[in-house]
């Protein structure tokens, strides 16, 4: 439907359905195929936490997961953040396939191509604001000058500019998530992985969050993929991915994961609309102040 | 990383726990300083000796009771030397023209002057003793061999003994007392300083015979002969022990240089600072311990900071680094603070207790590099453990 040379918009079609579109302009972010992860807890007893999932994310996309706890949510955010290696199964970074890299080269790729945002926020307790953004910098060798600059426009992009010398102590627990979608973005990584990312937060300040997120996904292009419990932030993404007892529900994804991601790069030309996704999303304020160009 | 940036880290993480990371780093401050003071007295105490026996005049050659390299075994002891003053003279003759000779011997005493009583140190001796050890006379005159051989009463006084027995009054052409004998000051000889506390200017010098007399016995202490140079020194050693050997049987005495006594003192030194130094090693060596065990808290406490890291891209080794450095940095900061104390502890002993103390470079280098050692080995463990975390696990912690 698109001719734009932009990859499959399905993030939840399964192999078959991806592959004969897929183009070869546009690695898509993560592919995993078919990836299982056990964790043997003991002689007997082997936990199997993710089993056969498929999931291909391309540039800009934004999927929500959405399942019960211990339905295997943070176990595949893990993979699809490379900080975990499947037990069977490929998965891809941007055509790479973890098996074929080092430990080293794991923790390059995060460092470049993913930002991390948890539920607990993560921010290093007696270190300001600006520092903790700063942090993914310092492991590249970045001088302190240009880690602070960076670290600068990315709390300018989540409106903590003048916050930056705050500690994480002194800040509302929005803020502090605030700081650390800024730390995530710092890098400019491709993917975006947050988990539970309103889940410490009180549903004002979570759909902010949200909001922010959404803004990032559709002005910046970095692909975002939510993990969450909650329906109501799940069903902000165009495509929203049900999962239960370690296996994705392709059955249920919503109908949005036909319809193509938000524009790819940043800025994005103002896209149609697309009447299908915006009336699957519930109003946020957020968005309705922000007006992002993609809907 | 950079290791600026590493080094920033862990001086945060050690004041971000003070308390803990000073009685950690405590363990390493007294190692350290132990280290140093004993090696700076050992040092100090071996360059005294030099000194002591330097001023005894140079080129001298020794020959005293027992077998000297085997210790002071079953000959040894001022009682047992059979060492007589006719073997004095008899060495006199045989050396007569190619060195000079003399013997002492000493006893400490009581002696009583117009000033007063004082324990002192009666030392008996021949004529030749102020040319042979290269003493000066400062009044008076030394006693001769004659006064030597004939047993007179006469007496030389060292500084301290003057000044103890006469106070302001002139001693010379005065009568003292050792022992209750009577004998007539004739002369003054230079400071000579003292030796490990022990005044040796509090010194009462009397003709040998005369001293044998005083004390009752036969023997003399140590014979002393004053080669004319040092490329002498080995033909005069050869002399003095065949002549020696003519009355005395070879195993009850010992012929020496100056190095030879250095040697042997240095070698017993040596060897006592080492085994106190190992002591220190060992204070060292728990203080690593507390180290290891103080960063594997610190490694369990901060899992999850080590999981953030790694999620933002750390890779084990800049984890690694990051805990051996903040390992390294409380070491090398107890390693600093020890130093200081050790070599403020080492002056301030020099300074007011007659321990000699010494504080060299190598001393240093020596205490300071362990410290850094302590740090090395003891950190590794837990550097390694923080660096091997999982990522995904340790970012559940807790
Ligand atoms: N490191 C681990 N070791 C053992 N079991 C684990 C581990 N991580 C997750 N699990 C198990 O895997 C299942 C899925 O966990 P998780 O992915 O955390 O679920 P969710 O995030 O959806 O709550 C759970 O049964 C959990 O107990
Ligand atoms: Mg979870």
């Amino acid at each position: 439907m698109s001719h734009n040379g932009l990859p499959s918009p399905s993030a939840a079609a399964s192999a078959a359905a991806t592959a004969d579109t897929t183009s070869a302009q546009a690695e898509p972010v993560v592919d995993a195929q078919d990836v299982t992860r056990h964790y043997v807890l003991g002689k007997d007893t082997i936990v199997e936490a993710l089993r056969g999932v498929s999931l291909t994310v391309p540039p800009g996309a934004f999927v929500s997961i959405v399942g019960p706890s211990g339905s295997g949510k943070s176990t595949l955010l893990n993979l699809l953040g490379a900080l975990d290696r499947p037990t069977s199964g490929a998965l891809r970074f941007s055509g790479r396939d973890v098996a074929d890299l080092s430990d080293a080269e794991l923790a390059s790729l995060r460092n470049t191509d993913i930002g991390f945002v948890f539920q607990q926020f993560h921010l290093l307790g007696r270190t300001p604001a600006r520092d903790n953004v700063a942090l993914p910098l310092v492991y590249r060798g970045e001088s302190r000058r240009e880690r602070r600059r960076r670290a600068d426009e990315a709390l300018d992009l989540v409106g903590l500019a003048h916050r930056r010398d705050h500690r994480p102590a002194e800040l509302s627990g929005g803020e502090q998530q605030r700081v650390a979608i800024a730390r995530a973005l710092v890098s400019q990584p491709r993917l975006l992985l947050a988990d539970e990312p309103t889940g410490n937060l009180d549903s004002q300040t979570g759909s902010d969050i949200m909001g922010l997120l959404q803004d990032l996904n559709a002005q910046a292009g970095v692909a975002l993929v939510v993990i969450t419990h909650d329906p109501e932030v799940a069903a902000l993404a165009p495509v929203e991915l049900p999962i239960r007892d370690g296996v994705l529900d392709q059955e249920r994804a919503t109908a949005g994961s036909l319809v193509p991601p938000p524009a790819v790069t940043a800025p994005p030309p103002p896209a149609e609309p697309d009447d299908s996704v915006a009336s699957q999303r519930p109003p946020s304020q957020a968005e309705a102040a922000e007006e992002p160009p993609t809907r | 990383m950079r290791a600026g940036e590493s080094l920033r880290v862990a001086g945060g993480a050690i004041l971000a726990n003070r308390l803990r990371a000073g009685l950690t780093a405590l363990g390493v401050v007294i190692g350290v300083m132990s280290v140093v003071l004993l090696i700076s007295v050992g040092t100090g105490a071996r360059a005294e000796i030099t000194e002591q026996l330097e001023a005894l005049g140079s080129n001298l050659v020794f020959a005293v009771p027992g077998g000297f390299e085997g210790g002071p075994t079953e000959g040894g002891g001022p009682t047992r030397s059979p060492f007589t003053a006719q073997a004095i003279d008899d060495l006199s003759n045989d050396l007569a023209g190619q060195a000079e000779v003399t013997g002492t011997l000493s006893s400490g005493e009581q002696a009583r002057g117009p000033a007063g009583q004082v324990g002192i140190s009666a030392f008996g001796t021949t004529g030749s003793y102020a040319s042979v050890t290269d003493t000066d006379v400062t009044r008076g005159t030394f006693f001769s061999d004659t006064d030597s051989a004939l047993g007179r009463r006469v007496a030389v006084l060292g500084p301290s003994a003057a000044e103890e027995l006469f106070g302001q009054r002139d001693p010379l052409g005065q009568q003292i007392t050792v022992a209750g004998v009577g004998f007539e000051v004739v002369g003054l000889v230079e400071e000579a300083g003292t030796t490990f506390g022990v005044d040796t200017d509090l010194q009462v010098l009397v003709p040998l015979r005369a001293a044998q007399e005083l004390f009752g016995i036969q023997r003399v202490d140590t014979v002393l002969v004053r080669a004319p140079s040092p490329d002498a020194l080995p033909g005069v050693v050869d002399e003095v022990e065949a002549s020696l050997a003519q009355t005395i049987d070879e195993d009850r005495f010992s012929v020496l240089t100056q190095d030879d006594i250095l040697g042997v003192v240095g070698d017993v030194l040596g060897t006592l600072t080492l085994v106190l130094v190992a002591i220190a090693g060992i204070s060292l060596l728990v203080a690593g311990i507390g180290v290891s065990n103080i960063m594997l808290v610190s490694v369990s406490e901060r899992t999850r900071e080590i999981g953030l890291r790694k999620a933002l891209g750390a890779r084990t080794r800049d984890i690694t680094s990051q805990f051996l450095i903040e390992a390294l940095l409380l070491c090398g900061l107890g390693g600093l603070l020890g130093l200081g104390l050790g070599i403020a502890f080492a002056e301030a002993a020099a300074a007011t207790t007659p321990l000699p103390a010494e504080v060299t470079w190598w001393a240093i280098a020596l205490a300071f590099g362990t410290s850094l050692g302590v740090g090395i080995v003891f950190g590794v463990l837990p550097a390694r453990r923080a660096g091997r975390l999982d990522p995904a696990v340790a970012l559940r912690h807790e």
